[in-house]
């Protein structure tokens, strides 16, 4: 852990975004994390990510439940709403503060324990229903705060630390994600910010449950020989099936793509994404080939990353439920009691 | 790009950019470690090893390590080093058991013309290895120009008096008031070697009409600020102009404030920003109530009855011609004539070698300057050598102790029977600071004050009294504050690509965004490709290669923290933070040692 704060000089000639803001301003507290940790990585893509979309700070609810990955809400956006809930029950805190307020943006932080084990419900749940929300796991395939015994998500086969083979089989968050209809799934890898940060752009924007699961080695415990989450693993078996480019409304697609190779989705609010294809075959807006393409690459020790699975005309938890489009604590009294005609309405249609 | 070798002695000498900007080389960082711990007598020895003058310099030095500073590029005011290196000279202990001891003498003289830094520095490389070093100045003390030309309020005599009496107690003798008017005479006095440290001494005139008729009143300004340092000067006219914008000039002016002008100007050809003067130097003018009157050239002394009444000036505006050079072209505006009752000339020095024989084998170049080897300041003559102003013309007493070092360097590598053009290479120290997970030998929390004002005495009282000191240097606390703002630059981030696991961890945490790990490129194309802006090519880039995904790492040293975070957040140790010493050559210095890859 480091003992001094982070300075607060900054390069001189660093980028503004369309507020005025650097990144700078988008950090929260330094990481007590151990030294290394993918976890950082991904705090900082959070950041980037934040920062590139030109988000103000204190229209972001970030909701995360128990672990290391739950920390990381510290290290990010030290100006945003945050709430640290009971283990595993990141997904109905954040439900419940969506229901009451549409108008942030919700990010919830949870990690292959706090999502696979003892949250595995609510997390099956929350996509289930459609909560708008970007749902980020920080997916390392063990427990590390208690030293680092497998996780859910740790693959059959893989060894620990000292040594010990994995016998249970693994839950694929992704393909579970896939199953339970989330409208945006992405999977990738806390060593490669390009592939990510777009990713974490893109899903924030994207209206309907996002998922992205994000391999992230811990370097304490699960970065040896024989781990299928250490940064060798992973970088060697990594098969990226796309490249992706947010495009916000005002940007004109410039960049130079061969025809037939760039297919571009136009999400509920005008972003736009731009996916460079790698893998010519792969369509992301086909769900069922999505989750065929992941059992047969996950059959073969690979690790598919990229955007996988992208409905842009999604509905959310709020179209299902026809809720009233004004947060509940912007409701004046006659909204909330609209009188006595009104309520006659109301029984006389259930007459 | 190839990889950095950061073995080369040069590479990160060039980050620790205060101490690369030195002529001395002075070991910034590490003296003012030493002051924040208040080791202030260790923290003036090591000066005393490199710039010779710490006290003198702690008031007057023309600080090139100050815009050179990295905090300059990180905030708006880099460090006051030198006014720290003043609070090492103002808090330390007696030092003289420190000093060398006297030798017995080897049996070679060397004779040293006149007693300022370059000589004086000379004579303090040598006399501890047993040379016996003759100083002659025409002056009754030694210090030479800091005596006679720096008026006491900035550099009072008794700081003069210790530090040229610690060289002169080290066995050298000094033949005050004796003028050397011959070299010939001198060379026939068979001395082993000699040094001509004389400086330039003479004051540029400025003839323009009205110069001989007015001449009473019309001064030349280190000629007037010796006259004034030795007590023959006790007084000037109420309205007074100093016609010229160098440092000079602001002596001139301000001690002209102090012996009865009570209207004083400094009028000058350039623009305020063109101006030769030091920055502070400028502001402590102004704080005197002496206005700086620019784009305006003196044309014609006038003088009613062999009295001089005023100056005229013609005014002039500043254009660039295609190439960017600025000349100083007529503006249309009607001359102005401002009454004044004396004027001081520091429009520029110049060297005069009268009493240099033109046959006693030293060259002379159509400047009338002696040719001198800028390395070794060898001249023609294998026995003569030269340096400080008297070598290149004016500069400063840093570069006059610079260039006192490499000549006594010569001299010993001549009387010793050695090539005096091979150079020794410097003595380099690379040590980890680690003292365990996320600790280390220095402190690398960064400070983020500005920067301290060194307090003044009262105007009202300074003005009163020339001898009195106007600066009155920090005290303990303020020294305390300002040496913390010191960035610790010659603790280097030491990267080692094989331990690396390109986790990114430094790259997330560096505060300055310095650090890319990307694709090799050609310089320019991988400046463009930094995480950060990269607007100054000067500043190194360290490369590395060896990663496991065939990338680089890249770091822009430009505005480098050296806090250190990406030492402590690396999980593999590849990055570490390690103490680069440089030991400048010296004469006497021992061989350095061969092996010099970082540790």
């Amino acid at each position: 852990m480091t003992y001094i704060a982070k300075p607060k000089f900054h390069h001189p000639g660093l980028k503004k975004n369309d507020l005025g803001y650097t990144h700078r301003d988008y950090e929260g507290k330094i990481s007590t994390l151990c030294a290394g940790c993918g976890h950082d990585s991904i705090t900082a893509s959070i950041i980037e990510a934040c920062f590139e979309l030109s988000i103000e700070p204190h229209r972001v609810a970030k909701i995360s439940g128990i672990g290391c990955s739950s920390k990381t809400p510290d290290y990010f956006l030290g100006n945003s709403h945050g709430f640290n809930s009971v283990h595993g029950r990141m997904p109905s805190v954040l439900t419940g503060a969506n229901l009451a307020n549409r108008d942030l943006i919700y990010l919830g932080v949870s990690g292959d324990g706090d999502s696979a084990s003892i949250g595995f419900g609510q997390f099956a749940h929350s996509i289930r229903r459609g909560v708008n929300m970007t749902y980020i796991v920080e997916n390392n395939g063990v427990y590390g705060l208690t030293k680092g015994q497998f996780s859910a998500t740790a693959d059959r086969g893989s060894k620990s630390k000292k040594g010990v083979m994995n016998t249970d089989n693994a839950i694929d968050l992704v393909a579970i994600a896939l199953q339970l209809g989330a409208s945006f799934v992405a999977r990738s890898f806390s060593g490669d910010k390009t592939q990510l940060v777009p990713l974490i752009a893109a899903a924030i924007r994207h209206k309907g449950a996002s998922f992205i699961d994000v391999i992230s080695p811990c370097i304490a415990f699960n970065n040896h020989a024989g781990s299928t989450k250490s940064f060798d693993y992973v970088r060697e078996h990594n098969d990226a099936v796309n490249r992706l480019d947010v495009l916000t409304g005002r940007d004109p697609i410039t960049v130079d793509y061969s025809p037939g190779t760039v297919q571009v989705v136009e999400q509920h609010d005008g972003t736009r994404l731009a996916l460079r294809k790698i893998d010519a075959d792969y369509d992301a807006s086909d769900r069922l080939a999505a989750m065929t393409f992941l059992q047969k690459h996950a059959a073969k020790g690979q690790v598919v990353t990229g955007l996988l699975y992208v409905d842009p005309d999604a509905e959310d938890l709020h179209t299902h439920l026809d809720t009233v489009e004004t947060p509940l604590n912007k409701l004046e009294a006659e909204d909330l009691c609209p009188g006595s005609a009104a309520l006659e309405k109301i029984n006389a249609s259930l007459r | 790009m190839k990889p950095t070798d950061i073995s080369a002695p040069d590479y990160f000498h060039k980050v620790v950019d205060c101490q690369w900007a030195c002529p001395a080389h002075t070991p910034v960082p590490e003296y003012i470690r030493l002051i924040a711990e208040g080791r202030y007598s260790d923290a003036y020895m090591i000066n005393w090893k490199s710039n010779v003058f710490p006290g003198i310099l702690g008031r007057t030095c023309d600080r090139p390590c100050e815009p050179a500073c990295r905090r300059g590029r990180v905030e708006e005011n880099p460090v006051a080093i030198c006014r720290l290196k003043r609070v090492a000279a103002d808090f330390k202990d007696d030092i003289r058991l420190r000093l060398p001891k006297p030798v017995a003498k080897n049996g070679k003289r060397i004779a040293l013309v006149g007693g300022g830094p370059a000589s004086l520095t000379v004579a303090r490389d040598l006399a501890p290895l047993g040379y016996h070093c003759t100083v002659f100045d025409s002056d009754p003390k030694a210090g030479g120009m800091m005596r006679s030309q720096i008026p006491k309020f900035r550099l009072p005599d008794t700081v003069i008096d210790e530090e040229t009496g610690y060289i002169l107690g080290l066995g050298v003798e000094f033949k005050a008031g004796h003028r050397i008017d011959s070299l010939k005479k001198l060379l026939a006095e068979n001395y082993d070697a000699i040094f001509i440290g004389s400086g330039a001494p003479r004051g540029r005139e400025l003839d323009i009409p009205g110069r001989k008729e007015a001449a009473a009143n019309i001064h030349i300004g280190i000629e007037w600020l010796a006259s004034v340092s030795f007590g023959h000067v006790e007084k000037i006219g109420r309205r007074v102009i100093v016609l010229g914008g160098g440092n000079t000039a602001m002596d001139c002016c301000r001690t002209a404030r102090r012996l009865g002008g009570a209207d004083v100007k400094v009028i000058v050809r350039s623009g305020f920003d063109e101006m030769k003067a030091s920055p502070w130097e400028k502001e402590d003018a102004i704080h005197e109530d002496i206005p700086i009157l620019n784009y305006m050239v003196p044309i014609a002394f006038k003088h009613v009855a062999g009295k001089l009444i005023g100056v005229t000036f013609q005014k002039v505006k500043a254009e660039y011609d295609a190439k960017g050079r600025r000349n100083l072209v007529p503006s249309g505006e009607p001359d102005q004539t401002i009454p004044c009752d004396d004027v001081l000339v520091a429009v520029g020095q110049e060297n005069a070698f009268p009493w240099i024989e033109r046959d006693c084998g030293i060259e002379f170049d159509k400047w009338n300057m002696p040719q001198v080897d800028p390395k070794t300041f060898v001249s023609t003559n294998p026995k003569v050598f030269f340096g400080g102003d008297a070598a290149f013309g004016p500069k400063n007493i840093i570069w006059a102790v610079a260039h006192g070092h490499d000549a006594a360097l010569s001299i010993h590598k001549m009387l010793s029977g050695e090539d005096i053009n091979d150079r020794p290479l410097p003595e380099v120290q690379v040590t980890s600071q680690k003292m365990g997970i996320h600790e280390w030998s220095y402190d690398n929390d960064i400070s983020g004050d500005k920067r301290f004002k060194v307090p003044h005495r009262d105007k009202v009282i300074a003005l009163k009294d020339i001898k009195a000191e106007v600066e009155l240097g920090y005290d303990v606390k303020l020294a305390l504050g300002e040496a913390q703002r010191c960035l610790n630059c010659d603790v280097q981030t030491v990267f080692s690509a094989p331990a690396c696991i390109e986790c990114d961890a430094c790259v997330d945490i560096c505060p300055m965004d310095c650090i890319t790990f990307t694709e090799n490129g050609e310089e320019a194309d991988l400046r463009q490709r930094l995480k950060a802006p990269s607007p100054h090519h000067d500043q190194a880039l360290y490369v590395a290669e060896g990663l496991k995904t065939g990338r680089v790492m890249v770091k822009d040293e430009d505005v480098c923290l050296h806090c250190g975070l990406c030492a402590e957040r690396c999980p593999t140790g590849a990055w570490d933070m390690q103490k680069y010493l440089i030991d400048m050559t010296h004469a006497g210095s021992t061989c350095p040692t061969k092996a010099r890859s970082a540790a």
